[in-house]
């Protein structure tokens, strides 16, 4: 019996192997070799194109212990990660809830086309159009003011908001996505009950709505999270003289000084704390999905 | 019977692809430059190809290291490349540039002997460098902001300026500018305490750092800037091609000077075509062009200076004597110097955060 079962999976696992191979041979050809190459990187003292003498070392790692900047730039990183996945919960979850639940037919296609437009769009595009529309004398200055009888001063360009603005609008809808999702799989018959029950519109979205959609919620923070808390181009175009985060630092000593080894480096122990964040997140996220 | 026929494919698609490659080759100049910067203006690069049957083929880069390091991961690529004379040293340390036959150049017996003879291009008697063009990393103004063009680096620091200001995101540009401000020799900063206290004042009164001339001039063209470090060619393109109202300021404190070469990757498969396309970019016909239609920095070629119009800026401001006394030429940076200017610089931009 067992060994039936084994021969079973066996050649189930045989029969699939041409189907994983293309995927697995892609995965470890574009990500996993590259990747361990920047690992074995991040130990070395220099890069061996650069024709000098390098060894093993740990220094580059030590680097980012010595030097109270990189905390300083990381957590900078971390608390621009959480604002913008915030926001997004905040733009996207009511979204996502009118697509699923209340729009219909075409309306509801057409809004769906809306939310993804900006994926279509090259993300360079994307930032300088930001930069037409926030700075002093823009498109947001200009109409503004055109329509407000008093005068005001808008000039949002190379600022923190700006920033936030430009990143929240690139990953706003990754969040209404997956939670578009998982709402639309709730059963409105459940909604249905709870109403005749008696709840109210709060107590049905707090205790039926939000725990039932609760793994679109934390699939599109984590998809946000990740690439936000490393995120250098928005940084650096949208954000002016406060736009140093972790991300362009690594993106300098890969870009400016060719330091390979520090950048990776730096780029792992960002890996690192990224990955204790979902750890320590994931016992609270995984009870409430 | 299926391997021998996959490999007879596999041989028949890579021979063809290299037949290619070498069609491809045969006679083109592949130059490594910055964008827009006078090797890949279209008209030059049709009379260039009409006269020599070599097609030019442009690639660009955007900062020095990139340059670099696209020298080391594609050797063979190139054919020419445009290299900072402050960089030849690394570029010929690291042999990834080749000495170059300058009889084969007949120009190159006009350039300026300062410029052609300098010990950074010029190693063992070996030239590695022809000098193409020289300039000054100076301040250029916003004509808007001002009536009269100021005349001292320390309007950078002027108040009414406040969030108006621009500097280059570059750790080395930025230390050497304030080594300039605090009174010292760019290639020598004993002091740098004091460039740190001069850099950190400064800081409150930029906008945004820029990082190519676009950034600058999109500035301008919309009114977010007054005054800003830039480069001498820039601001001339900026004035002449785009016609923004900017006008370079060579400060009474001085200047950084830089000089811009010509160099032959090692493995360069078009020598002869190199030659060529090196020989066309220091010919005075070619620069007066430049300088009419762009705008452009100082050729070093003395007789494409003497070709311009008497009263062109780069003949009269950039070839006066008393100029000439208040700039400093960038000497090579070793790595050393250029991790603790880059930390510095990093330090500074995290502060104002």
């Amino acid at each position: 019996m067992a060994g039936q079962v084994a021969t079973g999976s066996r050649s189930g696992l045989r029969s699939a192997l041409p189907l994983l191979l293309p995927a697995y041979l892609w995965l470890t050809v574009a990500i996993f070799l590259p990747l361990s190459a920047m690992v074995f990187f991040s130990f070395m003292t220099e890069l061996p194109l650069s024709g000098k003498a390098w060894s093993f070392t740990l220094d580059n790692y030590a680097t980012f212990f010595s030097q109270g900047l990189y905390w300083t730039l990381l957590l900078a990183s971390l608390r621009l990660g959480l604002e913008v996945t915030l926001w997004c919960v905040v733009i996207g979850y009511p979204a996502a809830y009118v697509l699923a639940k209340v729009l219909r037919g075409r309306s509801r296609e057409a809004i769906f086309l809306l939310v993804i437009l900006p994926f279509w769009s090259n993300g360079l595009v994307r930032i300088f159009s930001w930069a037409m529309v926030l700075r002093e004398g823009g498109i947001l200055d200009t109409a503004l003011n055109a329509v407000l009888p008093f005068k005001i001063n808008i000039d949002l360009m190379y600022s923190y908001p700006a920033v936030i603005i430009g990143l929240v609008h690139s990953y706003v809808p990754y969040m209404v996505l997956t939670c578009y999702l998982t709402l639309q799989a709730i059963d409105d018959s459940l909604i249905e009950a709870g109403r005749s029950l008696g709840a109210s519109r709060l107590q049905m979205l707090k205790r039926v709505i939000i725990p039932l959609s609760m793994p679109g919620l934390v699939a599109g923070a984590a998809l946000i999270f990740v690439p936000v808390v490393g995120s250098f181009m928005e940084p650096r175009i949208l954000g002016g003289r406060t736009g140093t985060f972790y991300g362009t630092v690594i993106e300098d000593q890969f870009v400016a000084v060719f330091n390979w080894p520090l950048g990776a480096a730096l780029s792992f122990i960002l890996l690192a704390v990224v990955l204790v964040i979902l750890a320590l997140a994931s016992p609270v996220l995984r009870r409430a999905a | 019977m299926r391997m021998p026929k996959l490999t007879a494919f596999l041989t028949a698609t890579a021979v063809f692809t290299s037949v290619l490659t070498l069609a491809a080759t045969a006679a083109e100049v592949h130059v490594l430059n910055w964008k827009g910067y006078g090797a890949d203006e279209p008209w030059a690069i049709a009379a260039f190809e009409k006269v020599t049957g070599n097609k030019v083929v442009n690639d660009f880069f955007n900062s020095e290291q990139e340059m670099l390091t696209k020298l080391r991961t594609n050797p063979g690529l190139y054919d020419v490349v445009m290299i900072n004379a402050a960089f030849n040293d690394q570029a010929m340390a690291e042999k990834l540039i080749q000495p170059i036959d300058v009889s084969k150049i007949p120009n190159y017996a006009d350039i300026s002997p300062d410029k052609a003879g300098s010990p950074m291009l010029v190693r063992d008697g070996k030239v590695h460098g022809v000098p193409w063009v020289w300039g000054l990393t100076a301040l250029a103004i916003n004509e808007k902001a001002f009536e009269t063009p100021p005349t001292s680096i320390a309007e950078m620091w002027n108040e009414a300026h406040k969030g108006r200001v621009t500097i280059r995101d570059d750790a080395v540009e930025a230390v050497q500018f304030g080594a300039i401000a605090t009174g010292q020799n760019i290639n020598d900063v004993r002091d740098m305490e004091a460039v740190k206290a001069k850099l950190t004042s400064l800081m409150p009164q930029i906008k945004t750092f820029w990082s190519s001339e676009n950034d600058w001039n999109q500035m301008v063209a919309s009114n977010q800037i007054d005054i800003g470090t830039y480069w001498s060619g820039s601001a001339d393109r900026a004035k002449t091609h785009f016609k923004l109202p900017v006008s370079l300021v060579i400060p009474g404190e001085g200047a950084v000077a830089w000089l811009d070469a010509f160099s032959i990757p090692v493995g360069a498969k078009n020598v002869a075509g190199a030659e060529a396309f090196i020989n066309y970019m220091i010919d005075p016909k070619f620069y007066v062009e430049w300088v009419t239609k762009v705008g452009a920095p100082v050729s070093a070629n003395a007789k494409a200076v003497a070709a311009l119009p008497e009263d062109a800026f780069n003949r009269k401001v950039m070839g006066d004597p008393d100029v000439a006394k208040r700039i400093q030429f960038q000497a090579p940076i070793s790595d050393a110097q250029r991790e603790a200017y880059l930390a510095l610089w990093q330090e500074l931009k995290v502060n104002v955060k």
